[in-house]
């Protein structure tokens, strides 16, 4: 029998940048809240030596534990979809920060376009553009809206950028002036401006100086030192939840954490949540933390089990297209989305490619989201092109050009040779949603409370292929700009699967949001509408995946929400925002 | 923090100059060639189980050889040289610097099967499982038990085909063994073969590349030889230079403070 606690304000599930954005607002308006970690404690000094390729970058450390739960996964409707075992297949986070610890920093705004993606198009192009299974949706909400509190994450986090040439509107500068430059990052500047594109920094949550935000946490500068991706940051430079709004949401005395917590539930009487139901790892014995909201802020696969499991919401089903638990799943997936694009080798050239930041390197925009014409093109949408800076550490790094051996004595003189002597492009494409990729309960594999795990189905689309393929061409024709002597493309086949990766960490949908309950989980404030004191947020709300990283996203809609779940804690209850159809009953 | 700063560049120098001066002289006297330091252990083994010649094992070699290099995993001594052999011909000594054995790779593999990573401790191990030649990450059978069984099936292929043991083969013989077990033209039990090559590739590079303390990249010659300088606490002011920058490597045992 579960232990019941005291009542709090507001329970949330998760730490990372959504549950801790979430906190950090509900605590400095004087609530007390409750966040429940499914992981172990971490702070700063977990971080203080960690330079650790193997331990960090190859096994995964600050990973879930796949023992406890995963997700299936299957490329058509018609398999049997396979658990994902192991990390090498999933990095998703862990422990205090949850993923937002171990990030790169990449500090994206996404488009106007994305918001009303649904409404240009057609208004564009007509509806007949929009591919058969393709099910686009506008958001329910526009950039305009949405800007404030792009601004607000930026402020707080200390993004450093350098303003997109050809990028949306903004209301202020960026709060921290650009990252260093190198000769790599210069080349492929040039080499785009050359073209005719509009190269410009990767906006870094890494931060080019010391820092302090509106909240008063400061945020040490940057110092290149090439661990950051998969590793907490050695020296605080890191924008993460645990330097900024998890400090000042302790600060505020209002705040606590419960790390190695899992929750199981949410407790609900069928029109309100009353609480959490939970389970102490350390322990065993489960409790149910109350209160007057539920915050569900997990990865897009906790908040998806936690729905279904909790049966809240209708559970999406392709066939009939009823239901939106599940729907508009997508995400920036390895073979598609994003290692994909043009490698260049230079004989003559050698860069300091051992050096790096996990948001270090230049971009541009010229292909992404409407920014191309697609009247002659069968696709929509586009990609981002990126050349990375990250550093380029031993073990996961060994490129060779095509053709050469994959080991033994010809492999290893090129691969020593060719180290510090050749560089990625890469195409960041945006997926789309399709009738048939979506999130359900698996009916064969179980968790280790015997609880169905998550089963992901991932049926890519001619459009998705075409799109990345274009992407592909224009890195090729940027490399070959640049100089290289070889150029390898690496290339999505006409007929590409999903390869049952969940390596990027941005997967989408599946509680999404927008103007009508019978497509939409979420209105804009991540509210569920059929449950109006439960708050579904993060990337498990956007109807799809931009060509850009999602956190920023993610943080501009946990501020926006959280000022909703204030104006709710205020009021009577009740919507904060009417839908556009009512539900048929 | 500014002391800690200097604290962490002082070892480093320290570290550059003299790191384990004992086994390079050690290296040097002995002549290491393929083998090394796995080849000392190897004849002390060999003169063990025959039951003489004791007195022939320089007391000298064993007193210096590393504490922490013996087999924690590999039970048979016939399955560790199959296992060395594999390596070398992956990642071979040439000119450039030295080859698996050398860098310790066989040891690093053997201490990564004894721990968490070769018992699948993290890993989703419901079933069920696939059962007609499985990928590593989809087989009922850990890495351990997978490693095992391709280490000896790769001995008994070389058995098989030319006569002798796979240790004793020539190396085009070896390749000629490995280059069937990366294409899975070859049968394993518990896993498919290509998968399980792709395994024994993987954990190769790791062993030559991964931080000395994991037991392999033996005095950091795998990162020297990549021109990796390893736990650099910052290139903040270097970073932005035109002219490709050589730094002596720096290991985790000097970058992390002790107390």
């Amino acid at each position: 029998m579960a232990e019941e606690l005291e009542k709090v304000d507001a329970v949330i599930v998760g730490t990372g940048w959504a549950g801790g954005i979430a906190a950090a607002e509900l605590t400095k308006a004087g609530h007390k809240v409750v966040a429940l970690e499914r992981g172990k404690a971490q702070s700063r000094e977990d971080f203080i030596g960690a330079k650790d390729e193997l331990k960090y970058s190859i096994r995964y450390h600050m990973m879930q534990d796949l023992s406890k739960d995963t997700v299936t996964t299957r490329s058509s409707r018609k398999d049997v979809a396979r658990p994902v075992r192991n990390n090498s297949r999933a990095r998703m986070g862990n422990d205090t920060g949850g993923a937002s610890a171990h990030w790169n920093g990449v500090s994206f705004r996404w488009m106007p376009y994305d918001f009303e993606i649904y409404s240009k198009t057609v208004e564009k192009y007509g509806k007949d553009k929009i591919p058969k299974n393709s099910r686009i949706q506008d958001w329910g909400i526009t950039y305009d809206e949405i800007e404030p509190y792009y601004d607000k994450y930026e402020k707080t986090t200390g993004v450093s950028a350098e303003e997109n040439p050809i990028g949306p509107w903004r209301s202020d500068e960026y709060p921290n002036p650009r990252m260093k430059s190198t000769p790599s990052i210069d080349l492929f500047k040039k080499a785009g401006e050359s073209l005719g594109y509009h190269p410009y920094h990767l906006p870094s949550g890494n931060m080019s100086e010391q820092y302090t935000n509106p909240d008063g946490e400061t945020i040490n500068a940057c110092v290149y030192c090439a661990f950051c991706e998969e590793h907490g940051c050695d020296f605080g430079a890191k924008a993460d939840p645990i330097v900024t709004v998890l400090e000042t949401a302790n600060k505020t005395g209002n705040f606590e954490i419960r790390n190695e917590s899992t929750v199981t539930e949410v407790v609900h009487d069928g029109s309100k949540a009353t609480g959490l139901k939970y389970i102490d790892n350390l322990t065993g014995k489960e409790y149910i933390q109350p209160a007057d909201i539920v915050v569900l802020a997990g990865f897009v696969f906790t908040n998806n089990k936690l729905l279904l499991k909790s049966k809240i919401g209708e559970p999406y089903d392709p066939e009939t297209e009823t239901g939106v638990i599940g729907r508009n799943f997508t995400g920036h997936f390895s073979n598609i989305s994003t290692y994909i694009g043009a490698r260049g080798f230079f004989n003559d050239k050698k860069f300091n490619l051992a050096m790096g930041a996990g948001s270090l390197g230049a971009t541009l925009d010229d292909f992404s989201g409407d920014n191309i014409d697609h009247s002659d093109l069968d696709f929509l949408h586009g990609y981002e092109i990126r050349y990375y800076h990250l550093g380029k550490r031993p073990i996961a790094n060994n490129d060779v050009p095509e053709g050469t051996p994959a080991w033994g004595k010809e492999y290893k003189e090129k691969n020593l040779f060719y180290h510090n002597r050749n560089i990625l492009v890469r195409a960041k494409v945006a997926f789309l949603p399709n009738r048939y990729t979506y999130l359900d309960l698996d009916p064969t594999y179980k968790d280790e409370l015997g609880d169905p795990l998550l089963r992901v189905t991932v049926e890519y689309q001619e459009d998705d292929i075409k799109r990345a393929q274009h992407g592909v061409d224009t890195c090729e024709e940027i490399v070959k700009e640049m100089g290289a002597d070889i150029i390898d493309r690496v290339d999505v086949d006409d007929n590409a699967e999903f390869d049952h990766m969940f390596y990027t960490n941005h997967f989408i949908g599946g509680a999404i949001m927008g103007e009508d309950p019978k497509t939409s989980a979420v209105n804009r404030y991540s509210q569920m509408w059929d449950m109006e004191n439960l708050f579904v947020l993060g990337g498990s709300s956007f109807p799809h995946v931009s060509s850009h990283d999602p956190t920023e996203t993610i943080g501009a809609f946990a501020y926006l929400s959280s000022e909703g779940m204030i104006d709710y804690l205020k009021g009577d209850g009740g919507l904060l925002i009417e839908p556009k159809e009512k539900k048929e009953a | 923090m500014a002391d800690n700063e200097e604290n962490k560049k002082g070892k480093a120098s320290t570290n550059e100059e003299g790191v384990d001066p004992t086994r390079r002289r050690f290296i040097k006297n002995t002549g290491f060639v393929i083998g090394g330091v796995a080849g000392g252990s190897l004849l002390g083994g060999l003169f063990t189980s025959q039951g003489s010649k004791k007195d022939e094992v320089k007391e000298d070699d064993s007193a210096k050889a590393t504490p922490t290099e013996a087999r924690m995993f590999f039970e048979r001594y016939e399955d560790f040289v199959v296992l060395e052999q594999a390596t070398e011909r992956i990642l071979p000594k040439d000119d450039s610097g030295p080859g698996a054995i050398e860098l310790g790779v066989p040891y690093y593999i053997d201490k990564q099967m004894a721990g968490t990573w070769g018992i699948n401790g993290t890993d989703y191990r419901q079933g069920p499982f696939v059962t007609k030649e499985p990928t590593i990450d989809q087989s009922s059978l850990t890495r351990g038990q997978i490693m095992i069984s391709g280490i000896r099936k790769m001995n008994e292929e070389s058995k098989k085909r030319f006569d002798v043991s796979f240790d004793e083969a020539e190396e085009d013989q070896q390749i000629e063994i490995l280059t069937a077990f990366e294409s899975s033209e070859i049968k394993m039990y518990g896993a498919n073969a290509g998968s399980f090559f792709g395994l024994l590739r993987e954990l190769t590079i790791e062993g030559a590349y991964s931080d000395p303390l994991y037991g392999g990249n033996r005095d950091m010659a795998g990162w020297k030889m990549k021109e990796f300088p390893g736990a650099v606490p910052s290139y903040g002011d270097i970073i932005e230079q035109e002219e490709f920058v050589k730094k002596d490597p720096v290991s985790l045992t000097s970058y992390q403070q002790k107390s």
